[in-house]
């Protein structure tokens, strides 16, 4: 073992957002922290669990990762809890009600917009929230300001005894910057005051803290105006003035760094009259926002003219070379010239599953049957709406593949008689938000057949754990969810319970054909490991024996990406027909040797290769 | 107030961010601003990725504007012709002959390029290219390959190759002794790569 490493310098610290607000929580005293995974806020969580003096854990959902943030709150802890933007959607429901209540401890919440939808469902503005929930909103605009900021939001939570809110975007989530920590301090709770007419919200208690809810506003509104992240910045180009709120101020300052630029931070409540300091003294105003025109609206209503959406895109990141053309031309210049080189056009590259995913076998059978509907869901098993499976009907959100299922079972018409429906969900969407939806399902005798994808994981964010791994977010033993029985308890009968192994087609293929006959719910439970999780043990890897290969290309419909061809032609029948032919080799460092692709290929083309190199050290992670 | 640029590129699982988190490393121990982000949608399942990392006296922006990009580190050939307009006229590109196919090609949806390199010189820019992933592959591990590349790019960058060396030797130090002298390996045959190429010009 070497010697402990020295503590790096305080500017030596190199962090993302997400690393930055994590420390951040640490150095407040925050007792207690929860999270749903989710892109791109996952890893806040993953860097807290590793501090051993604070509680971390995976909540199932979003809006229990809340509600437990809120009990630690109640009791005097600071308290804090992640989330991506969908999931907020989630807990808003907790939400909506604990911004009556009010908080005791500090209890902030990360929420992470993926402005530009790198890996969402949707694109959307949760700046929304706080003025739905009458919260003070902080917008961090690099990875210093997310430490510094998450501190102030604790600060300013317990003195206005509400949650605060951190919005955060993929661009601050994961972009790397120097940060100055600060000393670290220590929270005491001080216990939980036993007071009903604060936390039991029946009407007659929730009615008058509504009203100190909308006096509370108004105190936010003041302590924003005067807060040190609302800052007029200087400038001697006085033709366009900026209100610029989160990360695309450093865009702004970047493209043009001799305009005055007012630049909020602590941007809800809106400091009106300070901006309208700033307009009374330049030609124009713009409103630099990602995604939605909500200070803009703010400010127009307020009577103070300015630009936005009108000049600036509403969809997808903000960047300087957005904003230089758009700028020119509010100002009537020329607009500045693109590189000098064009984009080129090259082949599209999607995101694939996993060389020997578990999920390739499902696909490639689901794609062989006819006359089925598939309701998808989210997580890696929404890919196989891609090639070469394009086996997935509707991907919503969290848990609608149950919902949605029913649904088009309940609402068919003639059209679609014949048809069966197949839901598709993982394990950890599933208990995040499928439970309910299956229960539904059964309780109202729904037709459907679910295809519930064990791969111990939640596979889209990088292999967490959930309560179908039986290990915690420390990777400690815990009871582990047997989902056959759960899903009888849910009401499925048993004998349409089947847990089966992904990669055997033919068993796969064969319980499918009947199940979707079957007029009753089905749940066909997959048990294979995701590959990138410690749990998958890679075996020997396969090769194309070349001269027996047929090139009938039934191996490329598996989808996995260790499938290459070699050479494709053109082929007549005796019928007549002109069949396409591609013959195929496996990249044998890649191969792990699941077999799946072994099984469609009719002359057994396909068998072990002795591998060039010993299979552990090709997957070693180095 | 100058500000160095560099794009890299390539797919995910290649050690596109691990090898722009070292660069990063490097320039903060000179005292650097430095600011690193990628541009990667679901970078775990093959997709595109390319990474950004700016470093100068002060960097506001992370993202470099197209067209101004000083250096274009290509982890796969296709990738590297993909992002060439992130370079600014004269902006030179290191490019690994290394081709990754995706199953969109396999299934005959698109096609590979033919000679993505010859393009890339076809449209003007300055490219040198060598095989990392076969040189990767000569100390047993296509890992490696951004080992490779952070040698090849070592003389290009406007501090010596030695506090780069430094940098791969203290990553990989840290985590797995026996893996630095493999590191060490990998970072000079990424740089006698270039050198000869050189030599040859
Ligand atoms: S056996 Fe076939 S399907 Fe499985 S990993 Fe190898 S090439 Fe892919
Ligand atoms: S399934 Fe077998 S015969 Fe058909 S292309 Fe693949 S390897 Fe060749």
């Amino acid at each position: 073992m070497g010697a402990a490493l020295p503590e790096p310098a305080p500017s030596r610290l190199f962090l993302s957002g997400n690393d930055a607000v994590a420390l951040a929580v640490r150095d407040a005293g925050c007792r207690v922290a929860a999270a749903y995974p989710g892109t791109p806020s996952t890893e806040i969580l993953e860097v807290l669990a590793r501090y051993p003096d604070l509680y971390t854990e995976w909540s199932i959902n979003e809006k229990v990762s809340l509600e437990v943030a809120l009990g630690a709150s109640m009791v005097g802890a600071r308290a804090f809890c992640a989330m991506k933007h969908v999931g907020l959607n989630v807990a808003a429901d907790a939400l909506m009600t604990m911004t009556v209540t009010g908080t005791e401890g500090g209890l902030v919440i990360a929420v992470a917009d993926d402005v530009g939808m790198s890996s969402s469902q949707n694109e959307q503005d949760s700046r929304f929230w706080a003025r739905f929930a009458h919260l003070p909103l902080f917008e961090p605009a690099d990875a210093q300001e997310s430490y510094d900021m998450t501190r102030a939001a604790f600060a300013l939570s317990e003195r206005f005894c509400c949650p605060a809110i951190l919005r955060l975007t993929t661009r601050i989530c994961h972009v790397k910057g120097r940060v100055i920590a600060g000393e670290r301090e220590t929270h005491e709770p001080g216990g939980f005051v036993k007071d009903p007419q604060r936390w039991v919200m029946v009407p007659g208690n929730a009615k008058p803290r509504v009203a100190r809810m909308h006096e509370r506003e108004e105190a936010l509104r003041a302590a924003s105006t005067e807060s040190a992240f609302n800052v007029l910045l200087p400038g001697e180009d006085r033709r366009i003035g900026f209100v610029v709120s989160g990360p695309a101020f450093m865009h702004v300052r970047e493209a043009f760094p001799a305009a005055p630029v007012f630049k909020l931070g602590q941007s809800y409540p809106l400091p009106l009259e300070r901006v309208r300091e700033l307009a009374a003294g330049v030609d124009q105003l713009l409103v630099v926002e990602e995604t939605e025109a909500l200070v803009e609206n703010e400010l127009r209503a307020a009577g103070i003219a300015c630009s936005g959406k009108d000049t600036l895109p509403r969809v997808g990141e903000l960047s300087p070379d957005v904003l230089r053309p758009a700028v020119a031309r509010l100002l009537g210049e020329p607009v500045p010239a693109k590189a000098h080189l064009a984009p080129q056009q090259v082949f599209p590259r999607p995101p694939t599953m996993c060389v020997a995913c578990p999920h390739l076998g499902i696909y490639y059978t689901l794609a062989q049957l006819r006359n089925i509907t598939i309701s998808g869901d989210i997580g890696c098993y929404t890919l196989g709406a891609g090639q070469p499976w394009n086996a997935l009907d509707t991907c919503i959100s969290m848990g609608a593949s149950m919902g949605v299922a029913l649904g088009m079972d309940k609402g068919r018409g003639e059209a679609d008689a014949k048809k069966s429906v197949v839901a598709v969900i993982g394990d950890s969407t599933f208990m995040h938000m499928g439970m309910q939806g299956l229960l539904d399902i059964t309780w109202n005798r729904g037709n459907v057949t679910v295809l519930l994808l064990d791969n111990r994981a939640v596979g889209m964010t990088g292999g967490q754990d959930n309560p179908g791994t039986g290990r915690d977010i420390h990777g400690e033993t815990v009871p582990r969810i047997d989902f056959a029985k759960l899903c009888e308890a849910l009401g499925v009968n048993k004998e349409r319970i089947h847990v089966l192994d992904p990669y055997q087609l033919p068993v796969l293929f064969k319980t499918l054909r009947e199940e979707t006959k079957v007029r009753e719910p089905s749940v066909i439970i997959t048990n294979r490991p995701c590959v990138l999780i410690d749990d998958y043990q890679p075996a020997q890897p396969y090769k194309v024996i070349a001269d027996q290969c047929t090139g009938c290309g039934n191996c490329l419909d598996v989808g996995c990406p260790a499938i290459h061809v070699t050479r494709r032609a053109k082929e007549v029948k005796p019928s007549g027909k002109e069949v396409e032919l591609a013959f195929t080799r496996i990249e044998t460092s890649a191969c792990t040797g699941c077999g799946l692709c072994v099984q469609p290929c009719a002359p057994e083309a396909i068998v072990h290769a002795a591998p060039e190199h010993p299979v552990k050290f090709l997957h070693a992670k180095i | 107030m100058t500000i160095t640029n560099i794009a890299v590129c390539g797919i995910g699982g290649q050690g596109v961010m691990t090898a722009t988190e070292i660069l990063a490393e490097a320039a903060l121990s000179l005292g650097f601003d430095v600011k690193k982000t990628e541009v990667a949608g679901m970078s775990q399942r093959g997709g595109v990725v390319t990474s950004h990392l700016r470093f100068g006296p002060q960097v506001l922006s992370p993202q470099i504007v197209p067209g101004e990009a000083d250096l274009l580190v290509g982890f796969e050939a296709a990738e590297a012709l993909r992002w060439s307009h992130m370079l600014k006229p004269g902006g030179v590109a290191l490019v690994n002959q290394g081709r990754f196919v995706p199953p969109v090609v396999t299934i005959g949806l698109y096609d590979y390029p033919a000679d993505p390199i010859a393009e890339m010189r076809a449209l003007g820019v300055e490219v040198s290219d060598f095989d990392a992933s076969a040189l990767a592959l000569q100390l047993g591990n296509i890992r490696l390959g951004n080992t490779v590349m952070l040698g090849a790019m070592s003389d290009r960058l406007p501090f010596p190759a030695d506090v780069l060396r430094n940098a791969v030797l203290a990553r990989f130090g840290v985590r797995k002794p026996a893996l630095v002298d493999l590191n060490r390996q990998a970072f000079e045959l990424g740089r006698a790569a270039v050198a000869r190429m050189g030599a040859a010009a």
